[in-house]
């Protein structure tokens, strides 16, 4: 390596982290956003679809999931655009560290967004149609898989959208179809978690979710690179 | 300018004639089934049309990852071509399953782990050429492209998997049936021999198309070159 010495690949995936939730901290208009936009998904969706009791039980999980796709988008969207916009991201390129930290740190700092918005969405939403089940740990755990896979390849294509002519409109063109396994393992098992299934009965969704949370990520981690090289 | 090589003339006419042969088979030679009838003859361009659509995007991802590795752009263009050679094909194939379908299923569609996941891939495939139209410069292009091919051939699988998980109606021929499956039929000979020429066929079809679209590639940077050249 070169004269001055290299942070360590954690050191430096932190500081990202770090100096992305510093400025959400500061300026809160990504988070708002997406609070904003989740609440007014679910809105629709109660009266697209009449959530009452018997439609619920049935629909719970994919409502959550959409909501989180789509607010997941709008994050993902607004994070990279920032980076492109003053240029901060040739900034980034520039940092004597490995590329892939600056993945690791911008896709933690996604997951954060995400988590946040749904730890605050779900406890809303079990407020507003009682629904307790919702918190039980393994539901939570199908959550962060999902949201895990879901961040990885969306922060790998907002990469690439926010570099080309179409920027935002392109990036649920691009994620969707892919991350489609990653969106249908997560409604299968919260589902059968909202509908009293056992562990066992949930054990081939997790499962897939698991291999794609682990494929997707490797992959990024390889191809970053070549998105972000000018 | 180079002039079209004699070879690909060939295989051009060698296409055409495996393509009427495979018609012929399909639609002549090949036995009625019994339960289904006649509309069963769609099968044999279905599956042909399948499988070399499954081939260009599995050539697609490979040619991808060794254009990622060798940084050559012939790579690029190979993977494009059959992408959207693939495209095409896959699309004739989920319109030829609707058209068996209906009588077969009673239904156009259904979303059924096979019927998904082939329109999850010809989504996938449509916004890879949204992502390369966005994109100017050739290079970039040509590495979004690759990445993008590689991520949507890696999801398809998973997305057949995990829609398994749902329930199926699709019959499999080749292999071992599933008890739910709706139109599902056993080979004869006859009906063999008219299905694995139409796979037969539809290859050497495709072989044909990639190298057109090859050849249209090279063409169309050799015109940009020459554009270049003259506003200089």
């Amino acid at each position: 390596m070169s004269s001055p010495p290299s942070p360590s690949f954690f050191k430096a995936t932190m500081a990202i982290v770090y100096k992305d939730l510093a400025a959400e901290l500061r300026s809160r208009e990504l988070l708002s956003a997406m609070l904003v936009f989740s609440m007014l998904v679910i809105l629709i969706f109660n009266f697209a679809l009449e959530l009452d009791i018997k439609v619920r039980q049935s629909v719970t999980a994919g409502v959550l999931w959409t909501t989180f796709a789509f607010a997941g988008t709008l994050g993902l969207n607004r994070s990279m655009a920032v980076e492109k916009d003053r240029g901060c991201m040739d900034g980034l390129l520039l940092a004597p560290v490995d590329r892939s930290a600056i993945f690791f740190g911008k896709a933690i700092s996604n997951l954060a967004f995400m988590l946040i918005v749904e730890a605050i969405v779900l406890p809303l939403y079990a407020l507003l149609y009682n629904e307790a089940r919702i918190f039980q740990p393994s539901f939570l755990g199908v959550i962060l898989l999902g949201s895990i896979g879901y961040i990885a390849v969306g922060t790998l294509l907002s990469a690439m959208s926010v570099q080309t002519r179409t920027r935002d409109v392109l990036l649920p063109i691009l994620l969707f179809p892919v991350a489609v396994p990653v969106l249908l393992a997560s409604v299968k098992a919260s589902g059968g978690l909202l509908n009293g299934a056992t562990f066992a009965e949930i054990l081939t969704p997790l499962n897939l979710l698991i291999v794609y949370d682990v494929i997707f990520i490797a992959v990024a981690f390889m191809v970053f690179d070549f998105v972000v090289e000018e | 300018m180079q002039s079209k090589p004699i070879l690909l003339t060939i295989l051009d006419v060698v296409s055409i004639i495996v393509l009427g042969v495979a018609a012929y088979l399909a639609l002549v030679f090949a036995p009625t089934e019994l339960v289904m009838g006649n509309v069963q003859r769609v099968f044999y361009f279905h599956v042909g049309t399948a499988w070399v659509g499954l081939l260009g995007f599995v050539v697609a991802a490979i040619a991808g990852i060794t254009y990622l590795v060798t940084k050559d752009m012939r790579w690029d263009r190979f993977e494009v071509a059959a992408v959207e050679v693939s495209t095409m094909f896959f699309f004739i194939t989920i319109v030829l399953g609707s058209i068996w379908a209906r009588p077969a299923w009673n239904t156009w569609w259904t979303w059924d782990p096979r019927l998904t996941t082939a329109a999850v891939t010809e989504l996938i495939y449509i916004a890879y050429f949204m992502l390369r139209q966005g994109i100017e410069d050739p290079e970039k292009r040509a590495r979004f492209g690759a990445v993008y091919t590689l991520l949507g051939g890696l999801s398809a699988p998973i997305t057949f998997m995990v829609i398994r998980l749902f329930r199926t109606i699709h019959p499999v021929v080749i292999g071992s049936q599933s008890a739910e499956a709706q139109g599902g039929f056993s080979m004869t000979s006859d009906m063999k021999t008219a299905f694995f020429f139409a796979l037969f066929a539809f290859t050497v079809i495709f072989i044909d198309l990639m190298w057109h679209r090859i050849r249209l590639g090279s063409l169309q940077e050799k015109v940009e070159q020459l554009k270049l050249n003259v506003s200089m």
